[in-house]
Order: structure tokens, then sequence, then C-alpha cells
């Protein structure tokens, strides 16, 4: 049946009234500064058209002003939620550009900086997605474990949000004497925490029903629109780049890779891709990276935590690009350099910016009130869109 | 099917299309090819459709500006799921007519891409649907990325720059190093010239 014929048995709505409706720029369930431009029929919609760059600030053009170490507190505002994956890709492409090795010690301290951060940023995604559908409990439990994970990190490298911690050539700090018992005690706090977690809300009947085969997103349109992380591998594609381009210390980790398996059941009408997988598979790969974590601190290897890195960084003129899997999936920085001080350009791709290319063809039929549910499960975040 | 090295890929591609792409360029970390750029489109069908490549995934489209060599060069980074392979191809355009074939019918990720780079660089596609300005206001003038680009000075009646305020305390510590300098009794004329600055703009906001 076509859409248009649906909207009229199904809602009545029959006069094929179009209306525009303005949601955001300033709405909390945006995440973020973004607006969409609703076209509805009653209460479905035709399409949402997202309207972006609310949050440009030209990062990419800083990046062609300032020095290499000079453009790494930036990256910390390409995704606040995630900074370590940008401090890390960017690192990373400069060191391959530069041909510089990083001591293990580093490698290590970077996994598991990025592994906590995976968590914290995760649990950030399921919470408010929780609470945009109308759970509002879930929200502070996963802010007060988030709580504990920026302590932690605080510990590490004495930021809480912009971390600035990953150098080019290694990490910042090394880890405090202390901080490996008081790391253990955490994961293991936590372990119980997403057996709650489960309890309270990826098991509630009435959340996996809200979820179960909302907003399908097949997986030739996943790939083809560029979707990538754990929005790809809910459609049920088994890739992530820690497994199958072992940089860092990944090789040495022992993990598994949660892909998307209709997780709400085929009988409340689960479908591979539906916003609950997507939901799910956050929730299964922080049990992984608990689970990384604790493997790195059991293999915590000694030694330097920086490579010999020359006071004035200048690459060779060449090109190079670095991919790794953040949060929100594939980052990849694509630094070319000229010869000089500076970049000659930084590009920064980031996972949010396609997933918001993909709405518009998403949400074709969708009702207005699941918007939020798609949105808040394909875990954008506008500067990281922007940038 | 194994991945192929750029070097396989690089020859398959050769051998169809022959002059329309470029030398493997020997660049110092990822080496990269060029495409002609009249064939755009017809040599990404074929990276997408050909099973042994089946470049599926349109990992990322930017571009780079060089006003030297009057170019824009755009860079495609193509990877393949099923094989795990990457490439990495760059085409070349005129930098006062820059404008394109879009490979949005190839892959649908190119809308948004191209959209960044028509609206950062200023590359027209042709044959997209959709080709607006993305992340700067639709009124905005110029193309932030390429080299040449300087800021009008404010957008809508929003200055984007302003005095800047040391400029007041300096001549303040310039007029005070003077006062000090001078003997009591010369009310020489250079002080008070070097006065009249630090006034003039609480005069200029009075009126």
């Amino acid at each position: 049946m076509a859409l248009d014929q649906l909207v009229m048995t199904k809602f009545g709505a029959g006069a094929g009234e179009e209306m525009i409706l303005n949601m955001g720029p300033q709405h909390p369930s945006t995440h973020g500064v973004i607006n969409f431009v609703v076209h509805a029929d009653g209460e479905v919609m035709k399409k949402a058209v997202p309207q972006v760059g609310y949050l440009h600030r030209a990062l990419e053009k800083i990046g062609e002003i300032v020095t290499y170490p000079g453009f790494m507190p930036y990256t910390d505002r390409i995704d606040y939620l995630a900074a370590m994956f940008a401090n890390e890709g960017y690192a990373l492409a400069v060191e391959k550009l530069m041909g510089i090795q990083i001591p293990p010690r580093a490698q290590y301290l970077r996994a598991i900086s990025c592994e906590l951060n995976r968590i914290a940023s995760h649990l950030i995604s399921i919470g408010s997605m929780a609470m945009d559908i109308g759970a509002v409990t879930p929200f502070p439990y996963a802010l007060r474990e988030r709580e504990s994970i920026n302590d932690l990190l605080e510990a590490l490298c004495g930021a809480r949000l912009t971390y600035n911690y990953h150098r080019i050539g290694g990490v910042a700090f090394d880890m405090a004497q202390d901080w490996m018992p008081l790391c253990h005690k955490w994961l293991d706090h936590f372990d119980r925490i997403l057996d709650e977690w489960d309890r309270l809300i990826s098991f509630n009947e009435i959340f996996v029903e809200r979820l179960a085969g909302l907003a399908v997103i097949p997986l030739p349109m996943a790939i083809d629109y560029g979707l990538v992380g754990p929005n790809l591998r809910a459609s049920g594609m088994d890739f992530d780049l820690r497994k199958v381009h072992h940089y860092g210390a990944y090789p040495d980790f022992d993990f598994k890779v949660p892909i998307g398996k209709a997780y709400a059941g085929a009988h409340r009408g689960g479908v591979v891709g539906d916003c609950f997988d997507r939901f799910y598979c956050r929730v299964l790969e922080c049990r992984e990276s608990v689970s990384i974590v604790r493997q790195a601190l059991n293999k915590f290897p000694g030694g330097e935590f920086m490579a010999k890195v020359p006071r004035k960084i200048k690459p060779e003129a060449g090109e190079a690009q670095s991919r790794i899997e953040s949060a929100r999936g594939e980052m990849a920085y694509y630094v070319v350099s000229d010869g000089g001080e500076r970049a000659y350009r930084v590009r920064a791709r980031t996972g949010s910016f396609l997933a918001m290319g993909i709405i518009e063809e998403a949400s074709k039929g969708l009702m207005i009130a699941d918007l939020v549910a798609l949105i808040a499960s394909l875990d954008v975040v506008a500067p990281e869109i922007d940038r | 099917m194994p991945a192929l090295s750029f070097e396989n890929i690089h020859q398959i591609l050769t051998k169809q299309f022959g002059e329309a792409i470029g030398p493997l360029q020997p660049a110092k970390r990822d080496p990269f090819c060029t495409f002609a750029p009249a064939r755009l489109v017809e040599i990404c069908r074929f990276l997408k459709g050909q099973p042994e490549l089946s470049f599926d995934f349109l990992e990322d489209l930017t571009a780079t500006d060089h006003p030297k060599q009057n170019l824009i060069r755009i860079v495609y980074h193509f990877y393949s799921y099923p094989h795990r392979h990457l490439f990495i191809a760059k085409v070349e355009v005129n930098r006062q007519q820059a404008e394109l074939d879009s490979v949005e019918s190839v892959w649908k990720a190119a809308n948004w891409l191209e959209r960044e780079v028509y609206d950062l660089f200023g590359v027209r596609f042709t044959g997209h649907t959709d080709l607006r300005r993305i992340l700067m206001p639709d009124d905005w003038v110029g193309h932030p990325l390429r080299k040449d680009y300087s800021e009008a000075g404010g957008y809508r009646d929003i200055s984007n720059v302003r005095d800047n305020p040391l400029d007041l305390y300096l001549s303040m510590d310039r007029q005070l190093k003077a006062q000090q300098a001078a003997p009591e009794p010369a009310a020489s004329p250079a002080p008070p010239a070097e006065h009249q600055p630090a006034e003039k703009p609480p005069a200029k906001t009075g009126a």
C-alpha cells in the first residue's frame, strides 16, 4: 500500500494536507543544536529534513592555522562525549605521517582511556534514549555511573570532559600508582550495574515494545548511506575496526563484536536494524569494553609512555589517513602535510555527520513521536556533525 | 575473495579504463591515483559493481585546495566491506570553474559529503539532487576552506571584529610611563597626545 493511502486509511488524515513543523534548533530531544523541518500529514511524517551547522566552529580551518600538537585540544571539541577517540584518531594520523611507533605502555593507556570513554558515551546514549521516549528514571542511573568514569578519567589525566590526554607519540601522563585498584574496583561494581540496567530498562516490556520494529534500517541502505559503528552493526554487519584493522593495543585483547539480531524478538515485531537493536548493541558494547579494560589492566606493560618525538613536529610532505572505532563508529582523520609546521589540510570524518544524512530517508512514514526515538537511536552528537 | 593491494586495484582499473586512470602516486604514507573527471561516475560504478572490487562504502569524500596550481583536488576514500580493502583516488578540477559530476547515484552517502565540499570549497556537483550549503548559512559569501578565503568582517550586521581590549590598557600603560619619565613641570605635548586615543572609544560610545 502506498504511503499516502496508508496514512488515509490508518490515521484518517485523508485530506493530504502537509504541515511543516520546525523541531529545534532548541529542543531537548534533538541531542544538541539541530533543526528538523518535519513535513507531516497529521501525525505521520512525509519526511524530516535535518538542518545542521549551528555548531560549526571551523575546526578543520583551525587545523590549518595552528601547529600539529596545537590542534590536539581542538579535537576534544569535535565530540565532547567521546573526546578520547578524537584525540587518538588525530594522534594516529600524525604518527602515521611521521612514521612514529608508540611504546606498548602508551598503547595500553590509550586503549584503557578510550574504552572507559566509550562506556561513558554509551551510557549517555542509552540513558538519554530511554528518557527521550518517556522513561525518565534510567537516565540519572546512567549519569551516576558516568560520573564515576569521569572521576576515574580525571584521576588519570586531570580532565573530566575535554581530556587532551593523547599526544603525538604517546599519552600526556603515566598512570598513577593507586589508579589500577580504583579502576578494578569500579569495573567489578559496573558489572552489577549492567545487570541492574538490563532489569531496569533493557528488558522492560513497555520499552522493548515501543522500540521493536521501529525505524528499521536494512543493511544495504545502512552501507549506502555510510552508517558506521554501532548503527551499522545493529543492521547486521559484523565489522569493527578494532578487530579488522588491529590498531593500537587491540590485537592483544579478546572481545566480541555485538551485532544486531532482532533482540526485541520476532513475536514483538523485532527486526534486525530496528531502534531496539541499536539500543541493545550499545548495552552489549559496554560489557565488551569492561572486559577490554580488565584485560588491559591485567596485561599492563612497563616501559615508557611516550615515544621519542622531535621537539618540532614537522612531518615530511605527504598525506595519511587514520581510521579508528569511536563510540559513534568510524572516525577518520585525513591529514595532508606540505613539510611545514602546520598541516596543509586536516579533515575529520565523523560518524554522526552521515548518520544525520540517513534521517531524511529513514523518517519517511514514521510518526512524529518516533522521530525522537530514531534520532536518539542513531546517537548523533551535534558538535560532531558540525565540527 | 582476498583483499587486493593498492597496486592490484590500480592494475585492474588501468586495464579497464586506460588513460583515464593516472599513475599510482608513491605518496609518503598513503598511495593514491588520479581519475579523469569526465569518466568519474563510470569508474565509480565499476568500482562498486565489479565483484572482485565491490567498493560498497564511500568512506570519505573531501577536497584540498591548491591555489598555486589553480586546482582543487577532490579526494575519495573507497572501502570494501566484503573484501576489506581500501582505495584512494583524487580528481582534479579547475579552481575558477570548479565543477564535477556527482557520484550520488552510486553511493547515497555522497549526498551529504558533496554538499559539504560544495559549501566549504565551492565545487559544484552536477547531477546532485539537493546541492545546498550545509554547514554555513545559505546566504554566506565565499567558501571558507579555500586557502585564499578571507572573512567578510561580519554576517547580517553581526560584526566578527571587535576592538582589542588590550589596546586601552596598553595606552594607559604608555601614558603612565610617560608621566613617570617626564619631570614634573614639563607639561610636554607628548603625553596628552598619547592620552587622546585612550579616551576616544568612551567618547564614541557616549555619542
